[in-house]
């Protein structure tokens, strides 16, 4: 709301909620849950004004830990319930926290057109690759081959790639950052929240009880520098302890790494988060198969689009403009009337 | 031509005689217009002042194949000049355009009727493909009827041939000329018709000029081919005193979800997905910006749900729109509204099931779906529409108990009332009561170190509704989830004990709303011979069975049920009183099945499933075979 006040200064207390937290000891989730408290305060937002809303697995107990308005909902559901939420109230925050079952299983529909329609949301997908709440099954993200309780011979799916599902499915704001950084969560988080649309950002989480260490190859700190290739805007992308690793993309659009020594620095792909087309930040969302190889993190795309409670409140604007408030009398006798008198 | 001739008087036009009462069937190919020319017929004769009620019935193909039994679209008005409330018995006229319309639609005119059959297209083709061996016009098949040939095809192409309209596109004008030549017969003004294809057909000059044309063309014969005697009239009905407009099932139920927002003082929230026969309440609500409605079409049925619940959580009337199918998708969601206890509508417009079934029939077999379709003990409020206007009425109640007892309501109707008009007398907008829905705005519990904190499960001693912050509103942040709710703080509990009591606190919260229920009205004798016991749709044909069974002397008590859940709290004595309960429904016997379980009486149900309405004259039929058997 343009008129309102600014929101008093708050520090991580005000927006923790006084429940225990419960995950497994050790869990991803913790730190990301960490870094979004430590993170709100700095948004100068209100309690009351933010809604965190999720759908169901571990993930999704996120909410109960935050001191603001929260629905826990059903499996899969939270895009479409914060949809309505957001098209009713654009003053509101909504936040939607979900899981790779959650939102790419049993969810995928809502989700793809939650960020079609470029709801207002900040979705923030955590990724262990892995049911955990069910203790323990292959998830739509879990890599082929993976041996779970229920694939003991392995898993037979080819697994989604989240961003370039979401690049696919049309959206606007793109990201991806990991639970062992919270330096570059809050930075992601903190853009995510600063677009007007659809967020989407896949954290990769692990879950140290079910799929242990499945990020470790790109997120350990040991290494991070030349597994993770960060995104900057308006940069070359460089990677590697001694910044010699580059990306380019060839003439078939196909994004590949190489030495910068061998193609020379203006050689790079210069990364451009705003551009219209999606199809670099479709080739960078492939340039890794899965977390085992350089894998780019940081913002791949943030473009403008108007976010569909916006266009709502428009076409409601421009109805009430046109025909004047709604008149209850008039609609009634609407389709033609006549009248009997008594005799 | 009518059921009913009466003595000609010196109100009616000479050489003009006058009916109580008239059925008209409309049949055709679902490309030939029956369904316009119905409803046209029907709003000239609403402007008039005569009671009535229609019965559209439709194939669920678009463009089923020409010609074709499967392709029959009908659409059946009874125009009357007294109270009706049923779209008659049986025809007294049926206007067949082709060979499929009559055979598929000859069955259910009694001897003696009316046909009038376009001539032109009872050629070999056609006949064949409606399956005729022989043409029922020459084999005697059509002695017990009066028969009109009129070559309406020619007629109208001879009718616009100076239009420069394609004779493929001039024939298709010809239901006007239908429309024309009834509404000669039935000395229905011209001008409105005039004026509305005018106004229809704007856009197209030269449909606009053909239809026009086919329309006087059709009016024209009427008066100059000498083929009928006489024309007729039906004459306004004595309805009470007041403003009336012609309104279906949808659209009044559509107007009602507007007004219950207006007087709750909430906007409305629609999501929906597209479904027949609902999604003409997703159009009509769609239409009404202006009013704040937000209409959601949404990705599937259960993001229609979700959205309205996630609206609905942000304090906006969250309504969703549907059918069967549609219902038992959004079931999970309803276990979740009923678990968050927040106010939601959820309209069911029944068909014909399981499955896709009979997607553009009617039939009422939804209600222990409604009742009982979900998981868990989750009880919630059912509300049924009793006929087309009644669903106005019905929505404003729904949205009443959604509101104030913070719980998803469902509303049933159906096929029938949903694409069935009558006339509806228009209640002055400024008495509809209000709907309060008392948002939280302070602080309701202290918590023990004395900090003024907010409870969202503490309730009201009354109703038991919950106390309901919704988000913008400062000091009362909190959370709520399916998983189960501490009493009162709403934090999550796993405690044994609690989850009973919550379970027992939810069900007697909706069980509480029968203090707020009239009782339930019993016309006739409560200690009658026989109580046709009925809801919904139902009303109408039973309504109007058992007043003609009454007048011929028999003891015959009939009552409708509104509320489904929880019932009327004097339900137990209506059923206990009379010597018999026959429960008329469209389907095997659900209401039934509630009645003898709830009060151990020997309820016997009167079952129809063919995708229609009861007539009034099968009801008829049903009541004198149990009185003739009473039952030891």
């Amino acid at each position: 709301m343009a008129d309102a006040p600014p929101a008093p200064a708050t520090s991580r207390k005000d927006w923790a909620s006084d429940q225990e937290v419960r995950w497994c000891p050790g869990c991803g989730d913790y730190s990301i849950l960490t870094a979004v408290q430590l993170l709100m305060p700095e948004l100068g937002v209100r309690p009351e004004s933010t809604v965190f809303l999720s759908g169901i697995g571990c993930a999704a107990r996120l909410p109960y830990y935050m001191n603001t308005y929260g629905l826990h909902g059903i499996h899969g559901r939270a895009p479409a319930i914060a949809t309505g939420l957001a098209m009713a109230r654009p003053d509101l925050d909504v936040w939607v926290i979900t899981g790779d079952g959650d939102s790419l299983s049993i969810g995928g529909n809502h989700l793809i057109h939650a960020l079609r329609r470029n709801v207002n949301l900040t979705i923030l997908l955590f990724n262990n690759q892995i049911y955990g709440l069910t203790k323990g099954q292959y998830s739509p993200t879990s890599e082929a081959g993976k041996v779970t309780k229920s694939t003991p011979f392995g898993s037979l799916d080819q697994p989604f790639n989240p961003l370039s599902l979401a690049l696919g499915a049309e959206a606007t704001f793109v990201a991806r950052t990991h639970d062992m950084d919270r330096q570059h969560m809050m930075e992601t988080f903190r853009r995510a929240h600063a677009h007007r649309g659809s967020a989407f950002v896949e954290i990769y989480q692990n879950c140290n009880v079910f799929n242990d260490g499945a990020f470790e190859q790109v997120t350990s700190k040991q290494n991070r520098a030349d597994m993770l290739i960060p995104l900057r805007h308006g940069e070359p992308i460089r990677f590697g302890a001694e910044n010699e690793k580059g990306v380019v993309v060839d003439s078939q659009g196909r994004a590949s790494i190489v030495d910068v020594a061998d193609v020379g620095e203006e050689a790079l792909l210069v990364h451009d988060e705003a551009r219209d087309d999606p199809s670099l930040a479709f080739a960078l969302s492939r340039l890794a198969a899965g977390p085992t190889t350089p894998t780019p993190i940081g913002v791949f795309r943030s473009v403008s689009r108007m976010d569909y409670g916006q266009s709502v409140d428009r076409q409601l604007a421009a109805a009430q403009e046109r025909r004047g408030p709604g008149d209850l009398a008039a609609l009634l006798t609407s389709a033609g009337t006549w009248e009997v008198n008594g005799n | 031509m009518g059921v009913d001739h009466v003595t000609e008087t010196a109100s009616a036009p000479a050489g003009v005689e006058p009916l109580e009462q008239v059925v008209i069937r409309f049949a055709g190919d679902s490309g030939d217009g029956m369904q316009l020319t119905g409803d046209r017929f029907t709003s000239v004769s609403a402007a008039l002042g005569n009671d009535l009620s229609t019965l559209p019935n439709f194939p669920a193909e678009i463009r089923a194949p020409a010609g074709t039994l499967a392709g029959v679209s009908a659409f059946q008005v009874h125009i009357s000049d007294h109270d009706i409330t049923t779209p008659g018995d049986a025809p007294d006229v049926l206007v067949a355009m082709n060979p499929a319309a009559l055979r598929a639609e000859l069955g259910s005119l009694p001897p003696g009727g009316a046909l009038l059959l376009n001539s032109d297209a009872f050629e070999e083709r056609n006949l064949k493909k409606a399956g005729y061996a022989s043409d029922p016009r020459s084999d005697g098949s059509l002695e017990k009827y009066k028969v009109y040939e009129i070559p309406m095809t020619s007629l109208t192409l001879d009718a616009v041939k100076d239009l420069g309209v394609k004779p493929r596109d001039a024939e298709r004008s010809k239901n006007f000329l239908a429309l024309g030549l009834l509404s000669w017969l039935y000395t229905r003004p011209v001008e409105p018709t005039v004026e509305w294809i005018q106004k229809r057909f704007a856009s197209r000059e030269q449909v606009l000029a053909a239809n026009l044309a086919a329309f006087r063309a059709g009016h024209a014969f009427g008066e100059t081919a000498e083929l009928f005697d006489h024309p007729y009239t039906v004459r306004p009905a004595a309805l009470e005193p007041g403003t009336y407009t012609n309104v279906t099932g949808n659209t009044a139920l559509a107007w009602g979800l507007v007004a219950a927002g207006h007087k709750a003082g909430m906007p409305v929230f629609l999501g929906s997905y597209p479904i027949t026969p609902a999604s003409d309440i997703l159009h009509e609500l769609s239409k009404h910006k202006n009013f704040g409605v937000r209409t959601f079409q949404a990705e599937d049925e259960i993001a229609g749900v979700g959205a309205a619940l996630g609206a609905a959580f942000g304090g906006h009337l969250g309504v969703t729109t549907t059918s069967g199918p549609g219902l038992s998708l959004k079931a999970e969601t309803l276990g979740l509204a009923v678990s968050l206890e927040l106010p939601l509508i959820v309209v069911d417009i029944q068909r014909g099931g399981p499955s896709t079934g009979l997607p553009t029939k009617t039939e009422a077999a939804d209600l222990l779906q409604a009742l009982y379709g979900r998981h868990g003990e989750a009880p919630l409020p059912v509300v049924a529409c009793l006929s087309p206007s009644h669903c106005f009425t019905a929505a404003l109640e729904a949205a009443r108990l959604a509101v104030t007892y913070r719980t998803p309501v469902i509303l049933l109707s159906d096929g029938y009332l949903a694409n069935g008009a009558e006339p509806w007398r228009l209640p002055d907008v400024t008495t509809l009561s209000g709907i309060d829905p008392n948002f939280a705005t302070e602080p309701n519990h202290v918590t023990d170190d004395g900090t003024p904190t907010f409870w969202p499960y503490l309730r009201d001693p009354e109703t038991l509704a919950r106390a309901w912050a919704t988000p913008g509103t400062p000091g009362l942040v909190h959370r709520i989830g399916g998983l189960e709710k501490a009493d009162g703080s709403g934090d999550i509990s796993y405690d044994p004990e609690n989850h009973e009591r919550m379970t027992r606190l939810r069900a007697e919260k909706i069980a509480r709303i029968a203090r707020t229920i009239p009782p339930l009205e019993v016309e006739g004798d409560p200690d009658a011979d026989i109580l046709l016991l009925g809801w919904g749709s139902t009303w109408g044909a039973i309504g109007t069975a058992a007043r003609r069974l009454r007048a011929a002397g028999h003891s015959v008590a009939n009552a409708s049920l509104v509320h489904l859940n929880p019932f009327p709290p004097n339900l137990g004595e209506v059923v206990r009183r009379p010597k018999q309960v026959l429960v008329p429904e469209l389907n095997l016997g659900q209401l039934t099945k509630l009645v003898r379980a709830d009060f151990l009486v020997d309820a016997r149900v009167i079952s129809k499933v063919q995708g229609l309405p009861f007539t009034a004259a099968e009801l008829e039929h049903h009541v004198l075979a149990a009185l003739e058997v009473p039952r030891g």
